[in-house]
């Protein structure tokens, strides 16, 4: 038997279950405090959109809809008047510092020409307008954050670092409420290399928290993209070097490198203890720091949530694919010894995740399991036959499939949850075992089945 | 363009996949982008359904808008009717169809050919027509569709069985408590001796396709789903319709009295007895249901007279304005329906029993509407639940658009006797109690200082960095309390003393506080 072989990659027809990009968009506008986003779309995106971040909903979300009616549906593709109509809604009495306009399919369709129509209302309101096509037929799901992402990435300052070598350099735009304390950067390491910059657009509390890691490091990160608020994006200036926090932002990678001629630092995401070693260790060398006890720092945290790792050892888990952090996600329960059959994708770039797929090579070799197979666009009919053929433990699966796959025995959990749970750092990877494992110790006690064990009643999962 | 960014109905093609997912063996496909069939999860996940919900979408990427989806609709339909056999395809269109304007029908008829199922390609148009009136239209198509299907085979049954029975049309899935509905309505009919013909849509998509008019009458409990196929009914087979909500206790009443008179209408000449409900009517009234008894009790005095404002669809705003008004005393101030469609109606219905009757489906516009009222009370959707939590004014969730706490697992139902007693609850629960009313007027206020507020920490040795004050605000306020208590205990238990950040994070990484 063949025991290691590459991973394999397939494509099927892409008939799967995901969210539209445009939910994203509307997380990552959650995280620029100060700029609300502007939805042209249909009802239909209205709908989505109340429905899915649903309780962020009544929450006055910084978002809105431009509602195109019957009548606007013939293109009128420079449609000024139309589209400068719903703009003082948004704006409202937020004052915000820039707004973002989201298009959808149907501006796609009706070829609204929305990067043209933007600089004019630009002028006359004072508020910058960045455009994004977050669109189902071109993205899913979290793409729509990396077209919003690059959109942005447009509107980052230039300023140039590596002329001001002599000069001390300035310290970070400030985070957040990540304070900007007086860096104490040892001089040997000034002459190297400016700090990188991560692309991806994290929950406000775990971006600070990822920041301590390269700080033991003794390596800054000059700030984020998205930044908490659109004036503090951090300027990309030559010499910048990039780095994903997320395996998805290609597009905002490759953004800075091939309009601004940054440098991309290719890493794995930094998600598990074996993801953010891996993650730092790359980003340390860029700046030229040589890293200093990560690896010990890896076994601590999977030392700490020993009792998680038990429990998905040997577990066979199915991922279904519907957000393109999977890849990722797989490594880690792999390196804890989780028999993966498959895993789901929507699209993956090769290029940028490039150091994804070797880690789960390595790492199956390491702990001994066959490589999964990677499925690209998958079907999810036929995912479900296969499923149903290899009965995992476990499948990690969205909403439509999740009830129905539960009553047929399986025990699913929810993807979505990957995308808004705090996953990344060192600091997040008990959470992420917590919370992959909640299904399987719900039906710990006694195994033959929740109907089985509450009816006869003789097998009392208290005692 | 309009802006917007709640609304209470759904896109057309919300409605038909609500029709096709309520009806055994029945499939839908949706020609839509990726993303957009999220009735998928709406169904799963909010009725906690255990089965796949019988919708797919043909879907529609860059390259179907570059040359149109030629075969794809044609294939996905007919690859379906293999996977899954079922008895009809109900292709859709959504938004992105229609303006892409292809022919629809022309690839539905392509599809039947290869297809043993049979493809009824759904009548919606996206920019005319929401989420109810596609249903509505659906359920019309379905029961138009089928019977005719059956009188070209020549196994129509025409005449009424012997054994008065109706067709109970409406109740989809997704609707608020429509199971309980359903099944309420099923029970209110057995007891005055009337079967059940046909649940459409559960069975009239398929089946007997024959079956229909051989129903007495159709009782249509919801007017926003099912009146367009009962009228189609009426005149085709001139099975006459009832479309009174029996909700609350007149209108029960009134219910049971057309039944009668719908049964007499079409029963044959042998069969006519005389049939009289009233003393039915006044059991039920008295002994079944409580809705009756407890406004008459001495504990829910205190509520007459208090004011509320209803909003909803047409039936439920209409239902829960004329139940509270005139069964207990109760003043409705303001009675609004999204159903912009069916204002009329509405409007007709509410007249007299409230001030005024806003029709809108703007919620900024309801929710000042109620910030300028200040009722004690709301009734209305989850939106208005929102406008509720805001203004910190009770509120009770009857209608659609609902959320997963309006699909309970108890028997729930809104009309019939049962349902007087679970409106009644709802109308009365959100009110605070008699005495909860007038003690704390006396007393000043509850006095909630110093019960909540938990024992005082004892003065430790343990200096808390101020970079790690400012954290505690970006952690969610619902686990601030129990991470402080944990950051805390894990800096005593390693003899830290000065909690920084990294203390904070690294007793999460260890304890997993979330």
């Amino acid at each position: 038997m063949k025991r290691f072989e590459t991973p394999t990659f397939e494509r099927e027809t892409g008939n799967y279950h995901t969210s539209r990009p445009i939910s994203r968009v509307a997380r990552s506008y959650q995280k620029i405090e100060d700029s609300p986003s502007l939805v042209v779309g249909t009802k239909t995106c209205g709908y989505f959109l109340q429905n899915a971040p649903g309780a962020t909903v009544p929450a006055e979300p910084r978002y809105a809809m431009a509602e195109p009616e019957e009548g606007d549906t013939p293109a009128k593709p420079n449609d000024y008047g139309e589209s400068k109509r719903p703009c003082p809604r948004v704006i409202g009495n937020r004052d915000p510092s820039a707004t973002a306009r989201t298009g959808t399919r149907t501006t796609e369709v009706i070829k609204m020409d929305l990067e043209g129509m933007a600089p004019k209302p630009e002028s006359e309101i004072g508020v910058p307008i960045v455009v994004a096509r977050a669109n189902g037929p071109d993205h899913a799901f979290a793409q729509g954050e990396d077209t919003a992402s690059a959109a942005t990435a447009h509107r980052c300052a230039e300023r140039d670092l590596v002329d001001k070598r002599d000069q001390p350099l300035q310290s970070p735009p400030s985070q957040g409420a990540e304070p900007s304390e007086p860096v104490t950067v040892p001089s040997a390491n000034r002459e190297t290399n400016p700090p990188p910059v991560p692309l991806g657009s994290l929950p406000p509390t775990v971006a600070p928290q990822s920041n301590p890691e390269p700080k033991r490091q003794s390596v800054r990160v000059w700030g984020w993209l998205p930044a908490q608020s659109y004036t503090a994006l951090p300027p990309l200036g030559a010499g910048v070097y990039v780095c994903g926090a997320n395996p998805f932002p290609s597009r905002t990678a490759t953004t800075p490198m091939r309009r601004r001629k940054r440098r991309l630092i290719g890493a794995p995401s930094p998600t598990g203890p074996d993801g953010t070693r891996a993650w730092i260790e790359k980003i340390c060398p860029a700046s030229g720091v040589r890293t200093q006890g990560s690896k010990e720092r890896e076994r601590q945290v999977r030392e700490g949530s020993k009792d998680y790792l038990d429990s998905v050892r040997g577990k066979p888990v199915f991922f279904a694919g519907d957000n393109p952090l999977e890849v990722s996600l797989a490594r880690s329960p792999i390196r804890r010894g989780t028999v993966v059959y498959e895993i789901g994708i929507p699209y993956m770039d090769k290029r940028h995740q490039a150091a994804e797929p070797a880690p789960s090579r390595d790492t199956c070799k390491d702990v001994r399991i066959p490589v999964p197979r990677i499925v690209e666009k998958p079907d999810n009919y036929d995912q479900i036959q296969r499923m149903r053929e290899s009965r995992p433990d476990l499948a990690i699966t969205g909403m439509a499939n999740a009830n129905p796959s539960e009553a047929r025995g399986i025990d699913t959990k929810r993807s979505v949850e990957s995308t808004f749970a705090q996953i990344h750092g060192f600091t997040n990877a008990r959470g992420v075992l917590q919370s992959v494992t909640r299904s399987l110790r719900r039906n710990d006690p006694g195994d033959s089945g929740w109907a089985a064990n509450l009816v006869k009643g003789d097998n009392n999962p208290m005692q | 363009m309009k802006p917007a960014h709640r609304m209470h109905a759904g896109p057309a093609h919300i409605g038909t996949p609500r029709i096709a997912s309520s009806s055994k063996n029945a499939h839908a496909t949706t020609h839509a982008p990726l993303g957009d069939d999220y009735s998928n999860v709406m169904r799963p996940m909010l009725e906690r359904d255990r089965d796949f919900t019988p919708v797919t979408a043909s879907t529609v990427d860059r390259h179907v808008l570059a040359r149109g989806s030629q075969e794809e609709v044609v294939e996905n339909t007919t690859r379906k009717g293999k996977e899954e056999r079922p008895d009809s395809i109900t292709p859709t269109p959504t938004c992105t169809s229609s303006i892409l304007q292809e022919d629809l029908q022309h690839f539905v008829r392509g599809a039947s050919i290869t297809s043993d199922s049979d493809a009824i390609p759904a009548d919606v148009n996206h920019y005319r027509v929401d989420e109810s009136q596609a249903a509505d239209g659906t359920s019309e198509q379905a029961i138009r569709h089928h019977p005719n299907k059956a009188r070209r085979q020549g196994t129509l049954g025409r005449s009424p069985v012997n054994v008065p029975s109706a067709n109970t049309i409406g109740t989809p899935t997704l609707g608020s408590h429509n199971q309980h509905d359903c099944r309420e309505l099923k029970r209110s009919l057995r007891g005055i001796g009337i079967g059940i013909n046909q649940i459409v849509p559960e069975g009239a998509l398929i089946g007997n396709p024959h079956n229909p008019p051989k129903a007495r009458f159709n009782p249509v409990p919801h007017r926003e789903v099912g009146l367009m196929a009962a009228v189609y009914s009426d005149e085709e087979f001139g099975t006459p319709c009832i479309s009174t909500t029996p909700a609350g206790i007149v209108e029960t009443a009134e219910w049971i009295r057309q039944t009668q008179e719908r049964v007499g209408k079409r029963s044959p000449a042998s069969l006519e007895e005389k049939v009289d409900h009233e003393l039915y009517i006044d059991q039920q009234t008295r002994s079944v249901s409580q809705a009756a008894r407890s406004p008459r009790s001495i504990d829910r005095q205190n509520s007459v007279g208090k004011r509320a404002v209803v909003f909803g669809d047409a039936t439920h705003a209409t239902a829960m304005t004329k139940v509270p008004s005139r069964e207990m005393g109760i003043r409705v101030c303001r009675a609004g329906t999204y159903c912009k469609h069916d204002a009329e109606w509405s409007n007709e219905q509410a007249r007299g029993f409230c001030d005024e009757i806003p029709v809108t489906d703007d919620h900024t516009e309801v929710g000042d509407t109620i910030g300028r009222v200040e009722p004690p009370a709301i009734s209305g959707t989850q939106m208005e639940r929102h406008v509720g939590k805001r203004l910190d004014i009770p509120r009770g969730v009857t209608p659609s658009p609902v959320h997963i706490q309006n699909f309970p697992s108890g028997y729930r139902p809104f009309p019939g006797y049962e349902g007087t007693n679970q409106i009644a609850d709802s109308v009365y629960n959100p009110h605070t109690l008699g005495t909860e009313d007038h003690l704390p007027d006396i007393f000043g206020g509850h006095d909630i200082e110093g019960v909540t507020e938990s024992l005082p920490t004892e003065q430790d040795s343990l200096i808390r960095n101020p970079e790690s004050q400012l954290k505690p605000s970006q952690i969610p306020r619902s686990v601030r309390g129990k991470t402080k208590v944990k950051t805390e205990e894990s800096a005593r238990r390693n003899g830290i003393t000065n909690i920084t950040i990294e203390v904070i994070y690294a007793a999460r990484e260890i304890l997993g506080t979330r």
